[in-house]
């Protein structure tokens, strides 16, 4: 299993601020069509993506025990 | 070794996130410190709402120090920033930069705040007397998608 992790707008509409996905050997961009799939989440393309808390590119392929993060744009400061 | 990075629920103090680079070498400490603003372009925001993905963004804010390490000589940086409700004036972050010249501190603190918005996963939501909204991109760019290489040097 793989922990997904929602903040912001994106955890407000999936209602969690944690999910836990079969996903091992998928790319990032494979989970993200999963849960295109079953979430309205129209602005998960525009977050970014961090796989054990690194910024990861979509091509990227997850393993057991990952945890990956969607990233909104920020605005701290 | 004593954190110089980190997220906080708390109001900060201003004076424990300079502490923490005050020291014999240097000639300078500069603070940065953001607050909440009440009017953006007419609107006024009644408080605002911090949030982030803690472990990474204390690990982001203590990369921004190491980058500011490469790019000027002997500083030293320390970055809080806060969590949570914020009313107008709360203070949401505090950089303070030392170096051994006042220039160096300037520029660096600069950088720092400019990266924050760039790299650290904080996301303020907006409460106005008319709604709400999760504000993301503040700088009016796209995406910051860090490139193969920058990756690989992370």
């Amino acid at each position: 299993m793989i922990d997904v992790l929602f903040f912001a707008e994106l955890q407000e509409i999936v209602g969690n601020e944690k999910v836990s996905v079969e996903a091992d050997g998928m790319t990032v961009t494979d989970l993200k069509n999963n849960l295109l799939s079953t979430y309205n989440l129209d602005n998960l393309n525009n977050a970014m993506v961090a796989i054990n808390q690194e910024y990861a590119q979509s091509d990227a392929t997850l393993k057991k025990g990952d945890v990956v993060a969607f990233i909104p744009p920020v605005s701290g400061g | 070794m004593d954190n110089k990075f980190w997220i906080t629920d708390k109001p900060i103090q201003i004076n424990e996130c300079i502490e923490k680079v005050v020291r014999a070498e240097a000639g300078a400490v500069n603070t940065f410190i953001g607050t909440v603003r009440e009017f953006t372009k007419g609107k006024r925001t009644l408080y605002l709402e911090y949030q982030a993905y803690q472990t990474m963004a204390e690990k982001k804010l203590a990369q921004i120090g190491e980058e500011i390490n490469d790019k000027w000589d002997d500083a030293e940086t320390a970055i809080v920033h806060r969590v949570g409700h914020l009313d107008i004036s709360d203070i949401a972050v505090v950089i303070a930069v030392s170096t051994p010249h006042r220039n160096d501190s300037f520029e660096a603190s600069r950088y720092a705040i400019e990266r924050i918005k760039e790299i650290v996963p904080i996301w303020k939501k907006e409460h106005w007397e008319d709604g709400t909204k999760w504000v993301g991109d503040q700088k009016e760019q796209t995406t910051y998608i860090p490139s193969e290489e920058e990756l690989r040097n992370d």
